[in-house]
């Protein structure tokens, strides 16, 4: 009997694609109705998205009267896409700007590229010399004419402060999660203190708060850049919202990971740098990037204090009589731009858990 | 035998809130001896040997451990966890380092030695443990006893003077218990100071210098493994063994 077995195989009815759209889709009347609605959903918005989008669209041309044609003007997008991407930023020094994208997109690439040498010193290259060329190359200096921050704008700007801001507020964040577990009450409650103050504060408030009182409680004649003072202002709201995430990861070790760095000799700092901080990050990486992910939609924010970002960059565009009515354009546009970033990130944080895993 | 005293424990006591776990210990270990510490769970066994490398800290009474009394001050901590390995009943490993990695932490961070050097002792130590072909996994790649070997080098890399067992055997499946007991025996022949908290009466009978058996956080009972198997003296150590064996 045993030997028969050998060749019966799975009843073919759950084979092949006949089979799997039988399991999945219509296994029982209710599914197959989902399955029908569903199917007639996409039928009704997907054809007239790609109409406008792709089919009746207009990509060339110069003016607004070049769109004839039912669908979107891309026409719009291209003609102030130098606006849409780099602000007011003078057109003879845009090169500062690619060239920092340029050396930011080399080095990342090589990061993301496995079994590569060097990779600490390339992660330190952009952790600490890559800053410094960013703030000569962007804001003047060294015999580069200075750009003020006023001019500077457009999804250029909003990277600027997203970047600034996750990168600044990530080492802060676990500094403070450390320091509200500390066994020493005065940082600890200092800790806390600083991170439900900035957690219980709305970000369009800190930003208000960062363009127009934080001036009024300074000296006379010392005047704060108001890019800098935003960028304070995202950094220490985004470490509040991390030091939470990363402290959720702390809570999460088992004490037997503590007591056994403790019991092979190793101090509080390295304990957390060697052992603790390497587990408990990984454990929330999806948290800590869905907090990036928050902050950097949330920079649209910056709109409000009169900085123009790269959504505020497409609505002030919009108001331009020559392209009055084109924003949904803008908005479609915007939403593709945000969602490649976004996703990128989300893609990253995966491939990151997965590279980590050492199946705990 | 060398009377080089290792460990001492003076009226040693210990509460947690209202609880007394630590009831005047008084004990003196040398150079080379081997203590095993049994007694019903709750006794205070394990919080006695992690009072030694201050795992726990104890509110009464003085520890002395290779001269330097345990107090508050970090340094005196630091110098006596340099000395004192401890391996735990739930291993403990650091699951995101390999096993070499593991073994190889401390040292490096620790005793300051150079990557490579330190890596080479690693792999001395796991090959004295058996699992030196095991040095690229990582420990959730292991099994139980394998883990525990693993925990033994690592506190070994540190070269330690003393050895802390915190019930090695307990989190083990019993076909696994004899290669890390194994271990510890070979250990024990090669002369190093041992308290090890276990209900393994053949280990204790096998290699203790002295068994102590505690209850309700006091040593009710201290004698050489014949004495102890054959004439103990109190009713709980009596009760005890009656249960156990």
């Amino acid at each position: 009997m045993s030997t028969a077995n050998k060749e019966i195989g799975p009843p073919v009815i759950e084979l092949g694609a006949m089979g799997w759209l039988r399991k999945n889709l219509f296994s029982n009347w209710y599914n197959s109705l989902l399955t029908i609605f569903g199917l007639y959903l996409l039928y009704v918005l997907i054809p007239p998205l790609v109409n406008w989008i792709f089919l009746d669209a207009n990509f060339t041309g110069s003016t607004r009267d070049d769109c004839t044609n039912e669908g979107a003007c891309w026409i719009f997008i291209q003609q102030n896409i130098k606006l849409i991407f780099y602000g007011l930023y003078p057109t003879e020094e845009l090169w500062r700007i690619n060239i920092v994208y340029l050396i930011l997109l080399i080095s990342g690439a090589y990061l993301l590229i496995p079994n590569l040498k060097y990779k600490g010193w390339v992660g330190a290259f952009l952790l600490i010399i890559f800053p410094i060329i960013c703030v000569v190359m962007l804001s003047g200096g060294l015999g580069l004419e200075a750009v003020e921050t006023r001019l500077w704008g457009g999804l250029f700007l909003t990277l600027v402060i997203a970047g600034v801001g996750i990168v600044l507020s990530l080492p802060i964040g676990v500094m403070l999660a450390l320091g509200r577990r500390s066994k020493l009450p005065v940082v600890s409650i200092l800790c806390t203190i600083f991170i439900e103050i900035w957690r219980g504060v709305p970000l369009i408030t800190v930003l208000f708060m960062a363009s127009n009182m934080f001036p009024l409680f300074m000296p006379e004649g010392v005047n704060f850049d108001k890019l800098i003072r935003a960028l304070i202002g995202v950094m220490f709201f985004s470490a509040a919202y991390l030091a939470e995430v990363v402290r959720g990861g702390l809570q999460a070790m088992p004490k037997g990971q503590y007591e056994a760095s403790q019991a092979v000799g190793l101090t509080y700092w390295r304990m957390m740098a060697l052992v603790i901080l390497p587990q408990s990050l990984k454990m929330v990486i999806p948290a800590i990037i869905g907090s990036f992910i928050a902050i950097f939609k949330d920079t649209t924010l910056v709109l409000v204090i009169g900085l123009f970002d790269f959504l505020g960059i497409i609505q002030f565009v919009g108001t331009n009589p020559d392209w009055l009515g084109f924003s949904h354009e803008g908005y479609v546009f915007a939403a593709a731009v945000f969602w490649v970033f976004c996703y990128a990130m989300s893609w990253y944080s995966q491939r990151l858990e997965k590279k980590l895993d050492t199946g705990r | 035998m060398s009377s080089e005293l290792m460990i001492e424990m003076k009226n040693v006591h210990k509460w947690f809130g209202e609880l007394h776990v630590l009831n005047n210990i008084n004990l003196e270990i040398n150079k080379g001896e081997k203590i095993v510490i049994c007694g019903p769970s709750g006794s205070g066994k394990s919080t006695l040997i992690r009072c030694i490398n201050r795992l726990e800290e104890h509110q009464r009474g003085n520890i002395i451990v290779e001269g330097t009394e345990l107090t508050n001050d970090s340094r005196s901590i630091e110098r006596i966890r340099g000395e004192v390995g401890m391996v735990f009943q739930q291993f403990n490993l650091f699951p995101h380092l390999s096993i070499l990695d593991n073994c190889s932490l401390a040292p490096i961070w620790v005793r300051k030695l150079p990557k490579a050097e330190a890596k080479e002792k690693a792999m001395e130590y796991l090959k004295r443990v058996q699992i030196d072909d095991q040095a690229h996994k990582y420990p959730a790649q292991l099994s139980g006893g394998q883990q525990q070997r693993a925990a033994i080098a690592r506190a070994l890399c540190m070269e330690p003077r003393i050895m802390l067992f915190d019930e090695p055997t307990s989190a083990l499946d019993p076909e696994m218990i004899k290669e890390v007991l194994d271990v510890m025996v070979g250990l024990a022949q090669g002369g190093m100071t041992m308290i090890v908290v276990t209900h393994e009466m053949g280990f204790a009978k096998e290699v203790a210098d002295s068994i102590i058996f505690m209850d309700e956080g006091q040593i009710v009972e201290a004698k050489n493994p014949k004495d102890f198997f054959d004439n103990p003296e109190s009713e709980r150590t009596k009760t005890f063994l009656s249960q156990i064996l």
